[in-house]
């Protein structure tokens, strides 16, 4: 019964499907918002070996140990968050069954399997002009000197705190934020982004544009 | 059509082919692209711009740039005004209005120039000995001191302009876009190296601009021209003209303010930023900020016309305006030279070069003499006459110590008098960064001595005034800076230019007064040679102090060109060297930054986020007035129809106790808390103990500081052997989870416990009051609800209108209550079945006001209410919550100190007011004695205080010495002038054996 | 705004951190075996010096971790970062 009664994401009071363009054109900026992406935080000692092989065995992903880097497949992959902490993002729907495999299977390790996936959204963000747009509320280097593909990074993006993750050379980004402070951050990259020409696009379009996007 | 009578029909970086109109004090000009206000003036003839600070004297354009003390001016109208602007960086543009500051009725008329008249009565430190006394008389006096003092005017609309800012990053940072800095930033960039070069300008170039010379055997202006098309084909480079570096932080934090829209016309701005704020974040920062002409100090040498001799040549040179007729050049370095020859070739009639040195440059005397310029060796002006225009400099021969004059006075007529008194390297930035200044005598000057961070100063920034010097140093230092951020091999050629003989400046800091006129050191703040001379005879003998009673360098210019000849003559005056008198603290910003910029985007609703829960939007349809928690927005109270405040909140409260309330609790802090030693954690941040917490049941517990001080409180529950769920108060969420993880990584590293802000995963109602059960019955199917299998501080998982929840009985209103926790997503849908299911008890949404209310009915306090850092749960009467058999707890130690244990201490109390219909005020002060005379010792505060409607009257809580042994007692409570009496009686007012909130 | 290298993700703005006042100040096993002078001491005397300072930095946006620093309170030069628990790497053991 519980599948029945509607989901609402922090964002659809600004009923941004009915802004959404099929084509965004010459927009420097597109946007959307990922609803309902599955996400489990997950702690652990990665010295621990037993720890380390359970998780990547009930994920199918590696943990990653780098600081700031994301490894994974498509639909299923890790963030690091922190030494002993990673942000597993699993496709929408998928959260029940990833908390549920990992306690099973972290049964009797010291871990802490927590979802979060209520807690967030996703603002994908992607264009020629997308890390302009962050860097005017952004402290970190976005250069591809020193941030890319496959980064990520806990940062503040204005006033709000948020997980970026760089997905493409579009570049296109992924922005995790707080479900409260998502109508702030929203109307924050709206109106920085809107001197290069900004698009909303639907999901779908979002993940087609990810793909042909040419880099700069 | 208006002739610019002082254009010349060639030369020059404007565009002639377009016409920009203008007006100045309503009278209208024009100019030409290219232009500021100030060369666009002067090509029009008008020197006369405004009136000084103090004495109200008629005064001109002294510079070219940033260094400019006068020309300030009120540029637009309305909201769009914007008051000292610099007329000499003030880009001209179609339509642009702008108007003298500081004078009325007019420039040339002005009444408050009486006060020149009666300068001897505005000495040194005047507003400091003439408005100290009376002391009450100072209102009057501040009144006629704002109108007569100050300048532009401040607009009193909103600002309707766009601003922005935004963050970066590179390798090299280039302050300044002279020869110096452009050669670094080539250097840097043919490295590969990320660079940022800024200048002030509307076009880069710096000195290039105005001057002439030859650069790798071409003129410079097309080595100029070439080297700016190289560096913007640098994929790596960025070049930010009209950008001013104005202030050098820490760790090389840097802030630049680009003016990206103040050279359009209004409606050429729409949609754009007019300004934006880069902070930069650099690896090196190359100083190319090149340096200020100095004025010298004679009488007089505030008159319009005289001005700076490099302001004149690049009127000259760069904007092709003549800026007077006949000139008098006055120089003690060499660089006036090249100005008198530009002059004279501009067309201005250069009637003579009095040169304060003796010994004269040669080849440069030959030049001038070739071109009939006269050059009087040892020779000073000593008095510049005139009114609203100079007419005439008088010149006299110096004595060999230079503080004499020597042979007959020569008048020489003149409308301009171009002064070079040496040169001042821009060192702001570099001593802004931290770095240590030293005293140059070749130079006379304060140059960079020993840096604090990863920069370097180049060119005239650090005293190198030859063209070939500064262009290598320039490619050096970009070329290192590179290479360490590891880019090229950290070499770079320099081009070649030609190499000027340089002979010393004289700095005579005082020119001997012919014994007339005053002069200016400061001419904005009208600080004169006398008034630091007298200054320092009253003790002012430190720099700082000096600053401060005369106001020298205070002005919106901050003394750029006044600081260096006001620190001398203080030196002179008290006997000691420059280096020993050593000079101000230089501060950002280099030139004032509007508070615009500043604040970029961060206005209106993004000038803090507003947080919401998943309801939100119900609430916003339900007209809700919302009150800012933190930055969570949370509904206050829900009017219906023209309801005030008071009425709503007394509905609410009665919809609660009689039958059905529901309110948004989503705000709540909630921790995740999982791990072996979870117990543990909690037992050491709570007071009470955790370790018998049954798995399905929550604890109240309260949160200490170290030192026995009352920090957070919250629920807890037990959700499996290690894993709790902890809620903590809206406002204290981030602080508790910081505190909880400040103490397991920093003093109980080996506990295995993990913590996961879970606030916002979980949106929740809390449904209170007689038919919450019922309600719940209704929805609930999966849960046993009566008292018994679901007691109070229990919590169960099930379904609540088909929504997976999490339930916790706990209440803060006193009623029997249910807390339903669902998944975020579904707030909105859980909200909506319980007022749809909820309607046939009249169900009733509360905010945070009917919430205060009940709960201080019930005496439960609230942390950051009746609390403010300094109350214990002794205070609080909450004894009962600390736990005597623990060993150990954060606070306990704390509250073993003999001042918690005073028994005199503020205690809650509550009170009743004698009136009940009174409501006090929150924060009235309890007195000892209501007849006392003023200061009356002060016993305590109100800390909350209602209107009841279950009471059918007012009562408050208040801290109150001892006051749990004064119950009964009647005190006066005393706000806003008023005294009121009150009853002191436990803060408990309803339901004070807890049966209903159990029930 | 300071540049503070985490030890964990590397060199981030000050504002994305939280000070922690002066590091190395140990909580007593015992706190109640202490007097009110010793007590006090731990609890609210601080060293305030004039050049390096031993002090503790959380990187609060980022991974939330703890660390030590030692930073001129003169020149605000961070010269070394080093891990909670371990000692002031500028002093000999």
């Amino acid at each position: 019964m519980a599948e029945i009664v509607l989901r609402q994401s922090p964002l659809d009071h600004l009923s941004l499907d009915a802004r959404a363009v099929a084509e965004p054109g010459p927009a420097g900026v597109v946007a959307g918002e990922r609803r309902f992406v599955a996400k489990v935080n997950l702690r652990g000692d990665p010295a621990d070996e037993a720890f380390v092989k359970v998780a990547k065995g009930a994920l199918k992903v590696f943990l990653p140990t780098t600081p700031n880097t994301v490894d994974g497949k498509r639909d299923r992959y890790a963030l690091w968050l922190g030494p002993d902490e990673w942000l597993v993002i699993g496709a929408p729907g998928t959260e029940g069954r990833l908390v549920a495999d990992l306690r099973k299977a972290l049964d009797g390790i010291v871990a802490a399997v927590t979802d979060v996936t209520e807690g967030r959204t996703v603002i994908r963000l992607s264009g020629v002009h997308a890390r302009e747009t962050l860097a005017k509320g952004c402290g970190l280097d976005l250069h591809p000197r020193a941030f890319g593909r496959g980064r990520c990074a806990q940062t503040r993006l204005g006033k709000a705190n948020v997980i970026l993750h760089q997905l493409d050379d579009a570049p296109t980004f992924d922005v995790y934020v707080e479900r409260s402070f998502a109508d702030y951050l929203w109307r924050w990259i709206e109106d920085g982004a809107s001197e290069y020409g900004f698009a909303i696009v639907a999901e779908p379009i979002m993940a087609a544009l990810k793909a042909r996007r040419a880099t700069r | 059509m208006t002739a610019q009578s002082h254009r010349n029909p060639t030369g020059g970086r404007i565009d002639r082919a377009r016409t920009l109109g203008f007006t100045f004090n309503g009278r209208y000009y024009e100019g030409h692209p290219g232009d500021t206000l100030a060369s666009a003036l002067l090509a029009n003839g008008v020197h006369l711009v405004g009136r000084s600070f103090k004495y109200h004297r008629p005064r001109g354009i002294v510079g070219s740039g940033a260094e400019e003390p006068n020309a300030l001016v009120q540029l637009g109208q309305g909201a769009l005004t914007e008051p000292n602007v610099r007329a000499t960086q003030a880009e001209l543009h179609d339509g642009l209005a702008a108007a003298s500051v500081n004078c009325w009725p007019g420039v040339r008329w002005d009444i408050g120039a009486i006060n020149g008249l009666l300068g001897g009565l505005f000495p040194a430190g005047f507003y400091y000995k003439t408005f100290m006394w009376p002391a009450r008389a100072w209102r009057a006096y501040e009144w006629f001191i704002r109108r007569a003092a100050g300048l532009g005017l401040a607009p009193r609309e909103p600002d309707p302009e766009r601003y922005d800012g935004t963050h970066a990053h590179c390798d090299v940072l280039v302050a300044g876009g002279g020869p110096a800095g452009l050669a670094a930033a080539l250097a840097a960039g043919r490295a590969g190296g990320r660079v940022i070069l800024a200048d002030e300008q509307a076009e880069i170039g710096g000195s290039l601009l105005a001057g002439g010379g030859t650069i790798d055997g071409r003129p410079a202006r097309a080595w100029l021209d070439d080297a700016t098309a190289e560096l913007a084909g640098m994929a790596e480079v960025r070049v930010l003209p009209r950008a001013t570096v104005f202030g050098y932080y820490d760790h090389n934090y840097l802030g630049i303010a680009e003016r990206l829209a103040d050279h359009l016309p209004p409606a050429e701005r729409a949609g754009r930023a007019r300004q934006r704020v880069w902070k930069v974040r650099a690896g090196r920062v190359v100083l190319a900020t090149g340096a200020i002409e100095r004025p010298l100090v004679f009488d007089g040498n505030d008159r319009p016309g005289v001005m700076l001799a490099t302001a004149a040549q690049a009127y000259a040179n760069r904007w092709a305006v003549r800026v007077g007729d006949r000139a008098v050049v006055v120089t003690n370095n060499d660089s006036a030279y090249q100005t008198a020859l530009d002059l004279s070739e501009s067309g201005v009639a250069v009637a003579l070069l009095a040169d304060l040195r003796a010994e004269v440059p040669a080849a440069l005397a030959q030049r001038l003499s070739r071109a009939g310029i006269e050059v009087a060796a040892g020779s000073a002006v000593v008095d510049a006459a005139g009114g609203t225009r100079v007419t005439s400099a008088e010149i006299r021969r110096l004595g060999a110590d230079g503080t004499t004059l020597e042979g007959p006075a020569r008048h020489v007529p003149c409308d301009v008098i171009a002064v070079s008194g040496g040169w001042s390297p821009a060192v702001h930035l570099f001593s802004q960064s931290g770095g240590r200044l030293r005293w140059d005598e070749a130079i006379a000057g304060f140059v960079p001595d020993i840096s604090r961070q990863a920069e370097v100063s180049v060119g005239a920034a650090r005293g190198t005034f030859d063209l070939a010097a500064a262009l290598a140093e320039g490619a050096r230092a970009g070329a290192a800076a590179a290479h360490a951020a590891g880019f090229g091999d950290g070499t770079a050629t320099a081009p070649a230019a030609n190499a000027r003989e340089v002979i010393a400046p004289r700095p005579v800091w005082r020119v001997p007064s012919a014994g007339r006129g005053k002069a200016f050191v400061d001419i904005q703040n009208d600080v004169t040679a006398a008034d630091i001379a007298l200054a320092a005879r009253e003790g002012y003998s430190a720099v700082e102090h000096l600053k401060r009673y005369t106001t020298t360098g205070m002005g919106t210019d901050q003394g750029k060109t006044s600081n260096v000849n006001a620190l001398a003559i203080l030196a002179h005056a008290t006997g000691t060297a420059i280096p020993a008198v050593g000079t101000t603290t230089f501060r950002p910003p280099y030139t004032p930054v509007t508070f615009g910029a500043l604040a970029g985007r961060t206005v209106g609703p993004l000038f803090d986020p507003a947080r919401l829960t998943a309801m939100h939007p119900w609430h916003v349809q339900a007209g809700t007035r919302f009150e800012d928690v933190g930055q969570w927005k949370r509904p206050w109270y829900y009017p219906r129809g023209s309801e005030t405040l008071h009425q709503a909140v007394a509905r609410e409260c009665r919809a609660v106790r009689t039958s059905l309330g529901i309110m948004d609790a989503s705000t709540l802090g909630k921790i995740d808390i999982q791990g072996p030693d979870a117990a543990k954690l909690l037992d050491l941040v709570y007071t009470n103990a955790w370790g018998g917490l049954e798995v399905g049941r929550c604890r109240y517990g309260l949160m200490l500081k170290e030192d026995g001080m009352v920090f957070d409180d919250g629920v807890t529950a037990r959700l499996g052997p290690q894993h709790f769920h902890m809620t903590t108060t809206t406002g204290g969420a981030a602080r508790v989870m910081a505190w909880l993880e400040e103490w397991l990584q920093t003093e109980r590293p080996h506990w295995r416990v993990y913590l996961t802000s879970v606030t916002t995963q979980w949106a929740v109602a809390a449904i209170a009051g007689p038919n919450a059960r019922r309600l719940m019955a209704e929805l609930c199917p999966n849960i046993a609800l009566d008292a018994i299998d679901f007691p109070f501080m229990a919590w169960r998982d099930g379904t609540v209108a088909g929504i997976a929840a999490r339930v916790f009985r706990v209440s803060f209103s006193g009623e029997s209550a249910f807390e339903i926790n669902v998944p975020s997503s579904q707030g909105m849908a859980l909200w909506q079945a319980l007022m749809t299911a909820g309607a046939k008890y009249d169900i009733t949404p509360y905010g945070t006001e009917a919430m205060h209310v009940l709960r201080a009915e019930k005496g439960f306090v609230i942390v950051g209410q009746e609390t403010d850092g300094t109350v214990t749960p002794g205070d609080l009467g909450m004894d009962w919550i600390v736990g005597k058999k623990k060993p150990d707890f954060v606070g306990r130690r704390g509250l073993a100190r003999a001042d918690c244990k005073r028994p005199d201490r503020k205690q809650l109390v509550g009170l009743l007011p004698q009136d009940p219909k009174e409501v006090l005020v929150e924060g009235a002060q309890i007195m000892a004695d209501a007849a006392a005379p003023p200061p009356v010792p002060m016993e305590g505060h109100v800390t909350s205080s209602y209107w009841s409607a279950t009471l059918s009257r007012s009562f408050a809580l208040a801290l109150l010495k001892g006051g749990r042994a004064r119950h009964g007692q009647t005190v006066p409570v005393h706000a806003y002038g008023k005294t009121s009496w009150a009853q002191v009686t436990e803060p408990i007012f309803y339901d004070k054996e807890g049966e209903k909130l159990r029930g | 705004m300071h540049l503070i290298a985490c030890p964990w993700c590397g060199p981030r703005d000050e504002a994305e951190f939280s000070y922690g006042g002066e590091a190395h100040i140990l909580r007593p096993e015992q706190p109640d075996a202490l007097d009110d002078a010793a007590f006090a001491n731990y609890l609210f005397m601080r060293g305030n010096p004039k050049g390096v300072h031993a002090e503790r930095w959380v990187h609060t946006v980022g991974c939330r971790r703890w660390f030590n620093a030692l930073r001129s309170t003169v020149t605000h030069e961070i010269t070394a970062i080093y891990p909670m628990g371990t000692p002031r790497p500028d002093r000999a053991p």
